[in-house]
């Protein structure tokens, strides 16, 4: 697909995954190849059952791939043993999840302060991490909340700022508007922008028209494949009065 | 605009400028292309119609502005009209559909690539609206109109994901 030079963070070569034998053979994602920039925000957008959110498993080392190759920062990952897999998953990869996934006994400080800890961090670097990130989020007011406290949109916010206190490669999200309304996913996308212009690289995989088109970079994906590649963000703005037609 | 012109007057007699503000701000960063001399083309025909009366006051020498406007009787009464009206734009669909059909029988072009190039304008036009809305704050009634104008999209983007599914299908098999 487009160049796979060297400052690609994250990159798959023909990358596959096929559930099931003979008949029922089914190629879930057929043969990819992708390269994912450092510092770019890219959509991958398709419809249910498309492959898209078994293409960031496999490009997350969440599931092996039956061919091809997952390379993270110029090392292959698709081989490596589940122990350090595992760990690589922890320090240079964030994950964002529809369903958040948070801890619903941990507050929203302690809920981004475990990665840290699994990762080798001091208690109290795990801490002050935590509190400077959601202070980021803007949520550094609601530190001692559980989860069930939360809103939706403060409740992906916290898993945000948990995917970052690693200072992780790749941030990749599934679906990370897909529990939220309108309002929740506008925080979402904010954030996101400011995570961008950060240089941070987000691979986020959705169905959501919406955050697919904050993206630089845009990917249709049916059937396992991927039928479109657009830069989103080399094209011109437009004047936003022609949004709406207030005429004569 | 005409009506929207005569119901921002129903709330007091003011001039020109300071209706083109009050417009500017409903609609926020949207309002941008409208140019400067649309609010008085629109008072201007407004009042040849009788359904405005213009006043002049003795202004500053500094403020070339001195018309006020008001609205006549039969002003009011069609800004009650329009506001009891419940007509809504329809959604301008037809010419893309016939497009398809068009170039699909006469095998002009691949209706699935047509619908493509048609899918990345949206996007285009939807990041805009998008990050025209992150920058509004909280609670903005202009953020309100991005929204809406964002629905629509999000709307006209599933309506070509079914056009590319049943053009897809469809293509190597009946012709109509």
């Amino acid at each position: 697909m487009n160049d796979i030079g060297n400052t690609a963070v994250l990159r798959a070569c023909g990358v596959s995954k096929e559930h099931g034998q003979g008949q029922s053979l089914v190629r879930a994602v057929d043969e990819l190849d992708l390269a994912v920039p450092t510092g770019e925000m890219l959509a991958v957008m398709g419809p249910s059952g498309c492959g898209k959110s078994t293409l960031l498993h496999l490009l997350g080392g969440l599931e092996r791939p039956t061919g091809g190759e997952v390379w993270l920062a110029g090392q292959r990952i698709d081989t490596m043993s589940e122990r350090a897999l595992a760990r690589l998953r922890r320090r240079s990869i964030g994950f964002v999840f529809q369903a958040f996934h948070l801890m619903e006994e941990l507050s929203a400080a302690e809920n981004v302060e475990l990665p840290a800890l699994l990762a080798g961090c001091s208690a109290r670097t795990a801490k002050r991490r935590a509190h400077e990130l959601l202070e980021r989020v803007g949520l550094a007011d609601r530190a001692r909340h559980l989860p069930p406290e939360l809103s939706g949109g403060q409740r992906q916010r916290v898993a945000i700022a948990r995917a970052l206190v690693n200072e992780p490669l790749v941030i990749l999200a599934d679906e990370p508007s897909g529990n939220l309304d309108t309002a929740a996913t506008l925080e979402v996308l904010r954030l996101f922008e400011e995570l961008r212009s950060a240089g941070q690289t987000l691979l986020i995989v959705t169905h959501d028209e919406r955050v697919a088109a904050t993206a630089d970079r845009l990917i249709s994906m049916r059937d396992g494949t991927f039928v479109d590649d657009t830069r989103l963000s080399d094209s011109a703005t437009m004047r936003l009065g022609d949004l709406i037609g207030l005429e004569d | 605009m005409q009506d929207v012109v005569l119901a921002m007057l129903a709330k007091e007699p003011t001039h020109g400028y300071h209706l083109r503000a009050r417009l500017r701000q409903a609609l926020g960063p949207l309002g941008e292309a409208m140019n400067a001399g649309q609010v008085y083309v629109t008072l201007a025909r407004l009042e040849k119609a009788g359904l405005v009366s213009c006043e002049r006051t003795d202004g500053l020498p500094d403020r070339p502005d001195r018309k006020v406007y008001s609205l006549t009787a039969a002003g009011q009464r069609r800004v009650a009209d329009w506001l009891a009206e419940v007509s809504w734009p329809k959604p301008d669909l037809a010419e893309f559909h016939l497009k398809l059909a068009a170039a699909a029988a006469a095998r002009l072009a691949d209706p699935v690539a047509l619908v493509g190039a048609q899918r990345r304008e949206l996007l285009r036009r939807l990041r805009d609206a998008q990050r025209a809305a992150m920058a509004e704050p909280d609670g903005s009634t202009a953020a309100l109109l991005l929204e809406g104008v964002m629905l629509r999209l999000q709307a006209d983007l599933r309506w070509l994901d079914a056009c590319e599914r049943t053009w897809s299908a469809g293509m190597n098999e009946s012709e109509g």
